[in-house]
């Protein structure tokens, strides 16, 4: 790989490189044999803890991981589907020519973004249980869902305002100069070209959600993957660093599907890039999401909006 | 624009498909759980080795066992029983909005709860106590926890108790579950586990332990454990009089040996119906 | 109305989350600084070391990353961070998982932030003889982090709500009130709203002003 930050290496600098790649690699190493040796010492690898989750008997996960999963991903699949039309309008709503529409949505979206989700959660789960008869069995699941899509609705509706306002202006002249009205110029013109820049930038937000439905578990009774733990490692024999490993390793193998699913579409979309082309990193729409929007720009969502694979390590792509 | 109608189409099945799983999953869910037409909900702890815990082959415990015998005398066969998790903070929810027909959850009699749910029992007089290394001799009464570091679960009672009256100078480590406190004393990072005897009795007997912790003994407070039912409900009589027979006929003291037995655990004498000990 | 609020300690709370959110946003600028100079750096093992560990702490809940710090340090492996006691052990761990989750983040807005110096900045620092290091401590760096102001801004705002989630170790800042106050206390909209309106006071304003900062300070192109 080369890189416009450092010269092709010379016999010293490769050897200097070399070096550095062996200290480097000694304090990993050294760190990584600490961290088994003290694991060992204090009998936290022992088989009896692994052995629900390695030992080839798929009970553990059939009786508590499956089960907590499934509520992962329905949370996270509800609160998906209904916070990207619901962001979607809050989005256009914000670029309204109308000061009735524009500022109520642009107060709800700073409103949201600026408190966590955590809160939201908390309200939402006092919320049905106070003023609704939703059963006990529903109750959690409404509280993360309406949490996750108060929040990541606001979050999406910036990235679909910036998304909008990254296409050249050129895009709106031409479509309102051949007469089209302004739902049609949004509809036809704005809004097809604006999804294809936006996609990675989306798709980076379901990790966010994926992570997010563990918030529920952690504060209200929400029994999900992470929550899991909890009646797992009590039958098992408090093997806390155990379990939490392995969900861990759960929730890094969905999200980090997700993030090369996102990588893979932003590189394809880069490759083919049509008149319009310009990909929102999800750094832009951040970066734009911040400018314009008061700066309170979002929040976990806003760092995980930057797209996986942002450029190339060097300046040269 | 075939391309962008290819990508908007796979981000759509993604959404799609895993809506699907998780609406898959959902029916089957259902399908295993509304058996006969005719049961009774019971809520349980899900989390509380010898008390109430899920596992691979059921669900057990002694909390499971005295509700499985008067969901019996109630006319239930255990087949018919639905168990639901009740956590410590949604019980009086769930009672009152008739989630559950009843609750046996570790459920202390007090006086706050009593305005809002009735009780059947009590069936177990359980002290708050801790749980601490075999090995360990420096703590023999209350006064010595000032100098401990402490564990208990976030927002229980036991914690509060430390906080206002039993300990208040002793160091308290808050976590989601007793589990990881456990992981703690084992490693000597807290220096003892405090709960209800019962519950860390059901802890210290799981096989993993044996020899490794024991409680101490301290008696700091009455946890009268009694049945929530819903306020009015004529459930509680029916109750009570099977909590009297499971008394009499000797299964009461065969659930207590079979779930708290090898810890070191000394029960209280079954009390008797209505005698509350504050 | 307020009466309840004099059994709580809402301003020390408060107080504790602020607390939280300055020593992570320190620590996780030098972390993450230093993430993203190994990403762009010649040696490959470094390379390879900060992009696996973005990719991966990124894709973690940040409440498994606490409670590892808690459960897994602490109570494992023994290392409280120098505390002597319980509360202050807790919250340092919570302050090192922080630092641990956001400096990925950091470093990802950083390095976009690289991305917006020009070619010609680089070449021509190499050109007159400077070295990795001094090319981008010296030339690239600075430009990057005026580039980088808005994108670290919504870090620092998403932090500052992530504190929330150390009440799952129980340290007792915002958030964990909350959760007291609300199984006590039958006021519910009060009491979320007080919350809400703490948060807002700490986000919104920070938004604002280095939003300003960052548009004052951006490198004209």
């Amino acid at each position: 790989m080369s890189s416009v930050l450092y010269d092709a290496q010379g016999p010293r600098a490769k050897r200097r490189n070399i070096l550095y790649t062996a200290l480097f690699l000694v304090a990993i190493a050294a760190a990584g044999w600490w961290l088994y040796a003290t694991l060992d010492d204090k009998n936290q690898l022992d088989w009896v803890l692994w052995k629900p989750y390695l030992g080839g008997s798929t009970e553990a996960y059939s009786t508590y991981i499956w089960p907590g999963l499934q509520n992962t991903l329905k949370a996270a699949a509800l609160a998906m589907v209904i916070a990207l039309p619901l962001g979607a309008v809050l989005g256009i709503a914000r670029l309204s020519d109308h000061v009735w529409v524009r500022v109520p949505a642009s107060v709800v979206v700073e409103f949201f973004r600026a408190i966590p989700v955590l809160v939201l959660m908390i309200f939402g789960n006092e919320l049905y249980s106070s003023y609704t008869d939703v059963s006990s069995d529903d109750r959690p699941l409404y509280a993360v869902v309406t949490g996750l899509v108060l929040y990541n609705a606001s979050v999406l509706a910036e990235i679909v305002r910036a998304g909008i306002l990254a296409l050249p202006k050129g895009q709106s002249e031409a479509a309102m100069a051949i007469g089209l009205r302004k739902n049609q110029v949004m509809r036809l013109v704005l809004l097809p070209q604006a999804v294809t820049t936006m996609l990675p930038a989306i798709v980076s937000q379901l990790v966010v959600i994926v992570k997010d439905t563990a918030l529920g578990g952690a504060v209200l009774t929400f029994p999900e993957l992470l929550s899991s733990v909890n009646t797992m490692s009590s039958y098992y024999g408090a093997n806390t660093i155990a379990s939490f490993t392995v969900v861990a390793v759960i929730f890094l193998v969905i999200n980090f599907s997700l993030t090369s699913f996102a990588g893979w579409l932003e590189g394809r979309l880069r490759r083919r890039k049509k008149s319009t082309g310009a990909v929102l990193g999800a750094q832009d729409v951040a970066h734009i999401g911040g400018t314009a929007a008061t700066g309170a720009g979002g929040a976990p969502g806003g760092l995980d909006l930057s797209g996986p694979f942002v450029g190339g390590a060097g300046k040269d792509d | 624009m075939k391309l962008r109608k290819v990508t908007a189409a796979s981000a759509v099945l993604l959404s799609l498909s895993v809506a699907a799983t998780a609406c898959g999953g959902d029916k089957k869910d259902d399908k295993g759980s509304s058996g006969g037409g005719n049961t009774i909900t019971i809520g349980i702890k899900f989390d509380q080795p010898g008390i109430g815990q899920k596992t691979p082959q059921g669900y057990s415990g002694f909390d499971v066992d005295v509700a499985t015998y008067v969901a019996k005398k109630l006319g239930y066969s255990s087949d018919q029983i639905e168990w639901k998790e009740s956590k410590s903070a949604d019980r009086e929810t769930m009672l009152k909005r008739g989630d559950v027909d009843f609750i046996a959850a570790s459920y202390s009699i007090t006086p706050e709860r009593q305005k809002l749910v009735d009780f059947a029992g009590p069936y177990l007089l359980a002290h708050q106590d801790v749980l601490v290394r075999a090995d360990d001799k420096s703590i023999k009464s209350a006064a010595d926890l000032n100098k401990a570091r402490l564990c208990s679960v976030t927002g229980s009672t036991s914690a509060q108790n430390i906080k206002d009256t039993l300990a208040p100078k002793a160091q308290l480590q808050k976590y989601p579950t007793y589990s990881a406190c456990l992981t703690g004393l084992q490693n000597k990072a807290i220096d003892a586990l405090t709960t209800d005897d019962s519950i860390l009795a059901g802890y210290a007997s799981q096989a993993q332990f044996k020899g490794k912790f024991k409680l101490g003994g301290l008696k700091m407070t009455n946890e009268n454990y009694g049945i929530g039912v819903k306020k009015g409900s004529d459930l509680k009589a029916k109750i009570n009089k099977a909590l009297e027979s499971m008394v009499s006929d000797g299964s009461w003291d065969a659930a207590v040996k079979k779930n708290f037995g090898p810890a070191n655990y000394k029960n209280e004498p079954a009390p008797k119906i209505g005698d509350i000990k504050s | 109305m307020f009466d309840f609020l004099d059994d709580y300690d809402v301003l020390g709370a408060f107080w504790t989350t602020v607390q939280l959110t300055l020593l992570s946003a320190v620590g996780s600028l030098v972390w993450g600084t230093l993430l993203a100079a190994m990403r762009v750096g010649p040696v490959p093992l470094m390379r390879g070391f900060g992009t696996a560990y973005v990719n991966i702490v990124r894709n973690i809940p940040l409440t498994v990353i606490i409670l590892f710090a808690s459960l897994g340090l602490k109570d494992t492996l023994s290392i409280s961070l120098g505390a002597s006691d319980v509360d202050t052990a807790t919250f340092r761990l919570a302050v090192l998982g922080l630092v641990v989750y956001t400096a990925a983040f950091v470093c990802e807005a950083i390095r976009a932030g690289i991305n917006t110096v020009p070619v010609g900045q680089a070449e021509a620092a190499r050109a007159i003889g400077l070295s990795f290091t001094q090319v981008l401590l010296l030339v690239v760096l600075p430009q990057a982090f005026r580039a980088a102001v808005l994108p670290l801004t919504n870090v620092l705002i998403a932090l500052t709500k992530n504190t929330t989630v150390a009440a799952a170790i129980g340290v007792a800042e915002a958030a964990l009130l909350m959760k007291n106050m609300v199984e006590k206390e039958a006021q519910l909209l009060l009491i979320s709203a007080i919350i809400a309106f703490g948060f807002c006071l700490l986000t919104l304003p920070t938004g604002l002003i280095l939003g300003w900062v960052g548009k004052k300070v951006a490198v004209k192109r």
